[in-house]
């Protein structure tokens, strides 16, 4: 019929125009990361082995983006305009990096990017040379925006387990080393299980044929599974009874539990070790969660707290500086470090108090920045180290149980090796299950009211009542209390403090994990820290592309999610206020939050 | 220490325990830490833990090019396996040091380790590796106690040398050799820099000189005029600035433009021994001091050495000054693997940790590129010869622009 | 009740006033020794006030840059000191083959004019990239939002350039007309201190008659005072915002032209420092305020340059420049205690935050 025909003719130029644009911004991604140095450095692993290289891999998932973005963009319904605009998209952003290529051949462009090698040349052409290989890049990338486009067209009963099975492999891939690693380091009963099967999935460089298919169709299938079982609950509408659901519950909580507790030992050394760091910004988040997120106060130099409850607990406790009283236990000196900490908090919060916003933020990254100059400073060497640090500051040992290496037998599981990084590990579950519970009572107290009243607008917040000085002050000393904690165990982990660790990097990086996870939410944190945390030490290997990918990763959430991974249920209304109420949605009740 | 004999008692048993439930072929290990066993056709890993992103990282990749060399040299294998070289960026920070080393230490195939660069990582991040029984070997940690008999740690050894020994070298040469009697120091806040200047410092007042400044300035600081109009004001001879190339060049070129300062010496340490620091500099590095290790007593060696490491990775110079001790490093724990490896008649490798630790020990007389390496019972295996290097004329200057830095030493230390 | 500026004072005013008192009467104690004890020649105090007054210019311009952005859309900008080193970094290899052939002495306006072009192309592209895909989807999510992204951005763009030129330092030629210096009594200015002081006069200037006379100008005020009237106005809002950056990046730019013939060095992190002084500069003068921005540049450059030999050498602190972002930092909050808005106070009345 004559409007469907136009339509599909519209549709058709839609899609080749948005193929058209985005396979140029493709083609310069392309570029880009061939520029960066990821193919040469990518080259050496394999995802599947002997197959697929890691390299072109990335390169693949570029043009598979980038045509998925260029199908959704132009919004077109036709199967055949979806395939155009996949098509195109491909073959712009091959031929871009054919360009490349072929610029590269004639103009010695390594003079100016660095990566710019025959090396790279030969590995985009896979070694056909200029006028075989020219042809590859667009073929695959081709390749890889049809198959966007039928990932668009199939059914979404299929597209999802086959993401998911698809997503498994190249995570399986490109994380090879850490999970045979963790396997290597589970519990002896587990490893026994666990290594035939890294032994069936990894050969050499990258997975082996077999194993990755069979992990495909386990995972794909499960998921397809799954999802048969949901649609099917949902149809039943039958509910379970409130017993049972209460059983279920109480069974779930004590599993958890159960995992936390087993977590650093199922997982071995090396998850421990990032496991506490995940801990250590965990209450770190809370903190400076009660200073921004409840209480609305920027503050930038949130690492002065942390180093400040660090350096007490290093001064008391080390021989190394020469003084006459050495506390030995690390318990002990605790509380002194709390309370310093708690002073500074005090301290830095009297002559901000009159401060706004952007004011407030500076000066308290200024503060960040006197302490850690006074801490490498000459002038107080003689009391804090200098620039040599600290060494040797103490463990905390309770009385005869002993940080340190521990050789014990659990049942089921079989020998296990318990290291420090195990220990701090239950410490550090320790102080987060602390942090988060005084956090949660803080919330909902009337000091926790009060903060938010503060921080949504000072003067009505005055107006009815509430001492601001008092507020803020208690703001500033709660959040302080949490870093000087961080700091202690922080310290007594590592044995050793310098000055050059408390830089100003670390204040950003603790903002950023309670916004990614959700201002002033408490299980936000959580998320947070094991996404901004946690993740970027997965990818460790890829040294040089890690900033790189976690400055692009934090940008990206912000634009897609910018209200957090699990945000506080009004940020949530706050920020996708419109669309709420443009679909029609009642308001949800903000009696919790 | 008691603790020790626990600790080693508990790795007996765990490695018994180990080798019995790992399913490993029927070797009986006697290793008091454990064995790693290489089946025919695996490689022996060796890994390294060297700063290879951020602001150091030509240290880091320096190092990894040296000991990448010296597997060449040995045709990428040994004792009919291939080797397999790979590691973790370390950071140069502790923080960093612990990261690498636990994830080092969660590798049971890893042999031993190259490294750490800079000494804040290796203070929490050696006993992490020594923990698992791996050696460790550092080309370039100078920090003093690294090496102190009562904080050190038995795996670890050092091809590099100790930052005492530089810095009394260097005020030596200062005070007796060029006459100097006031001098000023000047360093970046960093632990290597400020133990260096100070140990300077303390050797040049002991030696009957007069310390007129210890200044400091931050990494990043771009102006150093004002830092050095301070030190101007004592009217020292001669400034030592033992510190890295960013902060060096913008001293160094700065340097004349500070009245009082038109005539001072300039002197720097091995961090700016390199064609980088006298391109940041420019014109004005004509008659700096360096005190550096004596790459002329280097052994015959180190020529090939630097002639391979420019064509390999395509640079007009080196990077760093601990490419040679790296590959040193290496083919010391090459050499003690060879000693104590254990060849089953299939051709599979046991090697036992202990016992290569202690081989590494024992090295003695050592011929590597840097000198006679004899390992200490403290673990320094280094042969330290300081010297100190002058750029006398533009000659000079052009060819270090070109890539390489003078040759000859104008003064050595004597053993 | 005592009363102060028509507010209650309370225990926290005293302690306050204590702190603040306490700065004071350190510096002035220092500032005083050190200047009975003689160290220092006049000449020097006076070496030491123009090396003050470059390094302040530098941090102006790029103090500008944020200013510009912080007056329109209300947001820290911490990307800024990758747009300050994506130009002179580009630009550093036309430089080198400039220099390397000959051409920059020989034709020294032609070369300096087109490396500066080249830079600020560079810093302005980077700038307007950043506001289209970053900034401009956040305009209206909370304040921190786009703190974050321009954190990430920060990240995202230095090791972008790190891959793509290496972590290298790169060194700019030697110009040889800017060698030297002159002798003015007992003045002793370098050319390139000259010519980096002018150039910043000037393009301070420049920028004030910009905002201030041209329609431009006029209408990023509007949008800076509320973005929704001036939309209703007929102004573009969109096109004044790229604007905004566009001209934040190319000052940028030269400053960053002008940092790399000054200090030679560039390479990928050499932004990060700079932009933090020069944030903390236009904190200093009040943020959103052009002329306040320059203000307090200079003044923090001053304070670096002899704030470490005038306080602190007196009071016996061994080595003072260790401390001197200690100075600048302690100053900026002697200054925001008394003038709580800073030195020249926000244009806009107080804004609540």
């Amino acid at each position: 019929m004559q409007t469907s025909l136009a339509s599909s003719k519209t549709s058709l130029r839609a899609g080749l125009e948005s193929g058209l644009r985005f396979g140029l911004i493709g083609g310069l991604v392309a570029i880009a990361i061939a520029l960066q140095g990821m193919i040469q450095a990518f080259s050496v692993r394999d995802i599947l082995s002997g197959i697929l290289s890691m390299s072109q891999s990335v390169l693949l998932l570029a043009y598979f983006a980038m045509a998925y973005l260029a199908i959704r963009r132009a919004d077109a319904s036709e199967p055949s305009s979806m395939l155009a605009a996949g098509a195109l998209c491909g073959l712009v952003a091959g031929l871009l990096l054919d360009l490349l290529i072929w610029v590269g051949g004639f103009v010695e462009l390594g003079s100016v990017f660095i990566n710019a090698t025959p090396q790279l040349y030969d590995l985009l052409t896979f070694n056909q040379g200029l006028a075989v290989g020219s042809l590859i890049q667009p073929l695959l990338a081709v390749g890889a925006g049809l198959a966007a486009a039928v990932m668009q067209l199939i059914p979404p009963r299929v597209r999802r387990p086959l993401s998911v099975g698809l997503t498994t492999i190249i995570a399986l891939g490109f994380f090879q080393d850490w999970t045979v690693r963790t396997v290597d380091n589970t519990p002896a009963t587990l490893r026994f299980l666990l290594r035939p099967v890294s032994g069936v999935l990894y050969a050499g460089n990258g997975m082996s044929l077999a194993g990755a298919g069979v992990a495909f169709l386990l995972v794909a299938g499960l998921n397809f599974l799954s999802g048969r079982r949901r649609r099917a609950a949902s149809n039943a509408a039958s509910k379970p009874s409130p017993a049972r659901a209460r059983v279920r519950r109480t069974a779930g909580i004590a599993g958890i539990i159960l995992l936390l507790l087993l977590l650093p030992i199922l997982l071995g050394i090396e998850n421990s070790e990032i496991l506490d760091n995940v801990g250590m910004f965990i209450i770190m988040g809370l903190g400076l969660n009660i200073v921004v997120g409840f209480a609305g106060l920027l503050d930038l130099g949130y690492v002065a707290f942390f180093a400040i409850g660090a350096y007490t607990v290093g001064v008391l406790t080390s021989p190394e500086l020469g003084r006459a009283v050495i506390i030995q236990n690390w318990w002990v000196a605790l509380p002194f470090s709390l309370i310093a900490v708690v002073l500074a908090g005090v301290l830095l919060g009297v002559p901000v108090l009159r401060m706004r916003g952007d004011y407030l933020a500076i000066v308290t990254l200024g503060f960040g920045e006197i302490i850690r100059l006074l801490a490498g400073s000459d002038l107080l060497k003689s009391y804090l180290g200098g620039a040599q640090g600290t060494r040797s500051i103490a463990r905390p040992d309770i009385g005869p149980i002993q940080f340190g290496l521990h050789e014990i037998h659990l049942p089921l599981l079989g020998a296990v090796r318990l290291q420090f990084q195990h220990e701090f590990y239950y410490l550090f579950l320790v102080g987060c299950v602390l942090t988060i519970f005084i956090a949660v009572r803080l919330k909902n107290s009337r000091l926790g009211r009060a903060w938010m009243a503060v921080r949504e607008d000072e003067d009505v917040a005055q107006a009815m009542g509430i001492n601001l000085v008092a507020t803020k002050l208690l703001a500033f000393a709660m959040g302080a209390l949490f870093g000087g904690l961080a700091g202690a165990i922080y310290a007594s982990k590592l044995g050793s403090i310098f000055p050059s660790s408390f830089n100003f990097l670390i204040s950003i990086n603790v903002l950023a994990v309670i916004i990614v996870g959700g201002m002033g939410s408490i299980p936000g944190v959580v998320v947070g820290a094991l996404a901004l945390v946690g993740l970027p030490e997965l990818t460790r290997e890829f040294a040089d592309f890690r900033y790189l990918l976690y400055g692009a990763v934090l940008v990206m959430m912000m634009l897609t999610r910018p209200e957090g991974l699990w945000p506080e249920a009004r940020r949530r209304l706050e920020l996708h206020e419109e669309e709420l109420l443009s679909e029609g949605t009642p308001a949800p009740a903000l009696a919790e939050s | 220490m008691n603790r020790k004999w626990i600790v080693l008692g508990v790795l007996a048993l765990s490695g018994l325990v180990l080798a019995a439930c790992g399913g490993a072929p029927a070797y009986d290990c006697t290793d008091a830490i454990g064995c790693v066993n290489i089946a025919p056709g695996d490689p022996i890993h060796i890994a390294y833990a060297f700063v290879t992103s951020g602001a150091n990282s030509t240290l880091g990749l320096d190092t990894k090019y040296g000991a990448e060399l010296a597997i060449d040299d040995k045709g990428g294998e040994l004792l009919g396996h291939p080797i397999k070289f790979d590691g973790q960026d370390s950071g140069c920070s502790a923080e960093g040091g612990t990261a690498a080393a636990t994830k080092l230490a969660a590798d049971s195939t890893i042999v031993a380790v190259i490294g750490t660069n800079c000494s804040s990582e290796a203070v929490p991040g050696v006993p992490i590796l020594w923990d698992a029984g791996i050696s460790v070997v550092s080309p370039s940690n100078t920090a003093p106690y690294l090496t102190d008999p009562n904080l050190r740690v038995l795996g670890y050894f050092r091809t590099a040398h100790n930052d005492t020994v530089q810095g009394a070298a260097a005020a030596h040469y200062v005070f007796e050799e060029l006459g100097v009697t006031k001098a000023a120091a000047m360093h970046d806040g960093g632990p290597y820099t400020e133990a260096l200047a100070n140990v300077f410092a303390q050797n040049f007042q002991g030696l009957g000189g007069t310390i007129t400044a210890v200044e400091a300035v931050s990494p990043g600081d771009t102006d150093m005029k004002p830092a050095l109009t301070r030190v101007a004001a004592g009217n020292p001879e001669l400034v030592y600035f033992p510190v890295f190339v960013a902060e060096g060049g913008f001293i160094c070129a700065q340097f004349r433009d500070v009245p009082g300062l038109e005539n001072t010496l300039m002197m720097g340490a091995d961090g700016i021994f390199t064609p980088d620091f006298v391109k940041a500099c420019g014109a004005n590095v004509i008659g700096m001091h360096w005190s550096s290790p004596d790459f002329s007593a280097f052994g015959s060696g180190y020529a090939d050495l630097v002639e391979k490491y420019k064509t390999k990775y395509n640079v007009t110079g080196t990077l760093a000054p601990f490419h040679a001790h790296s590959y040193d490093a290496f083919n010391i724990i090459a050499a003690a693997i060879e000693k104590v490896a254990v060849v089953d008649s299939d051709g599979t490798v046991h090697i036992g940790r202990q016992a290569l630790r202690d081989a590494i020990q024992a090295t003695t007389d050592f011929k590597g590129v840097t000198g006679n390496l004899t390992c200490s019972e403290n673990g320094d295996c280094a042969d330290p010869k300081l010297a100190v290097y002058e750029m006398k004329d533009q000659a000079e200057f052009d060819a270090a622009v070109a890539g390489t830095m003078p040759k000859v030493p104008v003064w050595k230390q004597a053993e | 009740m005592i009363k102060f500026r028509g507010r209650r004072l309370e225990l926290t005013d005293f302690m306050m006033f204590f702190i603040g008192g306490s700065i004071v009467i350190l510096v002035v104690v220092g500032s005083a020794s050190t200047l009975v004890a003689g160290k220092y020649t006049a000449r020097q105090w006076i070496d030491l006030i123009v090396y003050g007054i470059t390094l302040g210019s530098i941090y102006a311009l790029i103090a500008l840059g944020y200013t510009l952005v912080y007056g329109i859309l209300r947001m820290i900008n911490f990307a800024h000191s990758e747009v300050f080193m994506a130009g002179p970094f580009t630009a550093y290899f036309l430089a080198d083959a400039l220099g390397k052939s000959g051409f920059l002495d020989r034709y020294l306006v032609v070369s300096l004019i087109s490396i500066l072009l080249l830079s600020v192309a560079v810093s302005m592209t980077v700038a307007v990239l950043l506001e289209r895909i970053a900034y401009r989807p956040l305009r209206f999510a909370p304040r921190l939002v786009p703190l974050i992204t321009a954190v990430g951005a920060s990240f995202f763009l230095q090791y972008f350039f790190r891959g793509l030129y290496g972590p290298n330092i790169k060194v700019y030629p030697e110009v040889e007309a800017l060698k030297g210096g002159l002798e003015i009594g007992a003045f002793n200015i370098t050319n390139i201190q000259i010519v980096v002081i002018l150039a910043a006069a000037l393009m301070m200037a420049g920028q004030t008659v910009f905002i201030q006379r041209t329609r431009i100008g006029k209408a990023m005020r509007a949008v800076s005072e509320d973005k929704q009237v001036a939309a209703l106005m007929g102004i573009n809002v969109d096109r004044i915002i790229m604007y905004t950056f566009m001209i934040g990046g190319a000052l940028a730019g030269a400053a960053g032209v002008l940092y790399a013939l000054m200090f030679k060095q560039v390479y990928y992190i050499m932004g990060f420092i700079p932009s933090i002084k020069a944030f903390t500069a236009a904190v200093l003068g009040g943020i959103g305020n052009v002329p306040g921005a320059m203000l307090g540049g200079l003044f923090l450059g001053l304070a670096e340059s002899v704030g470490p030999n005038l306080f602190l050498d007196g009071l016996g602190i061994p080595a003072p420049y260790q401390l001197k972002d200690a100075i600048s930092f302690t100053l900026l909050v002697l200054v925001l205690i008394f003038r709580p808005s800073g030195i020249l106070g926000e244009r806009l009345a107080e804004a609540k935050s």
